[in-house]
């Protein structure tokens, strides 16, 4: 594929995005360049990974006899920060309302919202690595990866 | 006063060469900025930014491991403390173990570092936070997630030629050893300007911003009484 072609799909993809990713991603896409080529890359990684994590930890902690909403609410804290670090924007939502419903201390609704922030996690990862496969392709194309419009 | 290794290059230059001089870091020093965040993503990105801004870095993942590598608990009195030297702390607030507000205490609370400046990041716009952590000495308070044009915004008006932010903290101390020349007075009288970040504020109404200032404000001059 020709590398305009791939600019250009490039583009309209990330255009898509913006109901998954707010302007906090466009940040992150300033941030890279020669010196840095792979930053978009390893941050998302590093997300992946760190909110694989904190799933399994919210699922086990949403599992026990005696449900520790402190905790909870601080792994989900920390889910929230992330995911807006990134511009996961409805990843951030679905966790601010995960919050709402740890204060209610309601176990069921909880397991509800870990639900939700699980798909919310799952649909935004499969966008993220659809962007980075995009760029790779373009980088082996020889281009560069275009600018957003912020 | 002690004179600790982090601010004396400043202090020499202030005393040798006035007020509206050239900031000390240019091409010679590198900011050094000391970032404290307990999440992965978090380091990574702020480390990036402080990085592109051309700051040195280092990332920790908590307030004690910060303590550790500033040598806190190793304090000493004298004069050539060879130590770690950082010329700005920017930490989470929301942190296990220690917070970012038990951070920033602990260094304002301590001879040796507490003219080390320190920022409060927080993903929380919380008023009283934000005046709480003014009223302990934080420079600023940014609310995450952190944009390339707060760092940059941080860097020039505590690091850059018009620093006169930081310039006003060493006046206040010394006003008792050194006389106020005309200009320095209007440097002073300056101090509301908009240098100061309304980041946090930016979706707020104005109503905030005059207390945030006044928060500021009154924390410069509590800081004569030293």
């Amino acid at each position: 594929m020709e590398v305009d072609q791939l600019q250009r799909s490039f583009l309209e993809y990330t255009n898509s995005l913006f109901r998954f990713l707010d302007g906090q991603f466009g940040q992150l896409q300033l941030l890279q360049d020669e010196s840095n080529p792979e930053f978009v890359f390893e941050v998302v990684s590093l997300f992946f990974e760190d909110s694989e994590r904190i799933l399994n930890d919210l699922t086990l902690a949403l599992d026990q006899q005696n449900v520790d909403f402190k905790k909870i609410d601080a792994h989900v804290h920390q889910f929230k920060g992330s995911s807006s670090s990134i511009g996961a924007q409805r990843v951030r939502n679905a966790c601010i309302a995960f919050r709402n419903f740890c204060e209610g201390q309601n176990v069921e609704a909880c397991r509800r919202c870990l639900q939700q922030v699980k798909q919310e996690y799952l649909l935004v990862k499969t966008k993220l690595e659809a962007l980075l496969r995009l760029e790779q392709q373009i980088l082996a194309a020889g281009g560069v990866i275009p600018m957003l419009d912020s | 006063m002690a004179i600790n290794g982090v601010f004396s290059r400043f202090k020499m230059l202030d005393k040798n060469e006035g007020v509206n001089n050239l900031s000390p870091f240019t091409d010679s020093h590198e900011v050094h900025v000391l970032a404290v965040d307990d999440s992965l993503v978090d380091r990574k990105v702020i480390e990036r930014l402080l990085k592109i801004t051309s700051c040195k870095v280092t990332a920790v993942e908590s307030g004690r491991r910060a303590l550790q590598i500033l040598g806190f608990d190793e304090e000493k009195t004298s004069v050539g403390f060879d130590g770690f030297k950082v010329d700005l702390i920017i930490t989470d607030y929301f942190m296990p173990g220690m917070t970012g507000y038990e951070l920033l205490k602990k260094i304002k609370g301590s001879s040796n570092f507490r003219e080390i400046p320190v920022v409060i990041m927080s993903s929380e716009n919380v008023l009283a936070r934000i005046d709480r952590c003014l009223e302990e000495g934080a420079e600023d308070f940014i609310v995450k997630p952190v944009k390339l044009s707060d760092v940059r915004r941080l860097k020039s008006y505590m690091f850059g030629e018009n620093r006169i932010h930081t310039q006003d903290r060493e006046f206040n101390k010394r006003k008792i050893d050194v006389s106020l020349s005309p200009s320095s007075d209007e440097v002073m009288s300056n101090q509301s300007s908009p240098s100061i970040s309304p980041r946090s504020f930016s979706s707020s109404p104005t109503s905030h911003s005059p207390t945030f200032l006044d928060s500021h404000i009154r924390r410069l001059k509590t800081s004569n009484h030293d």
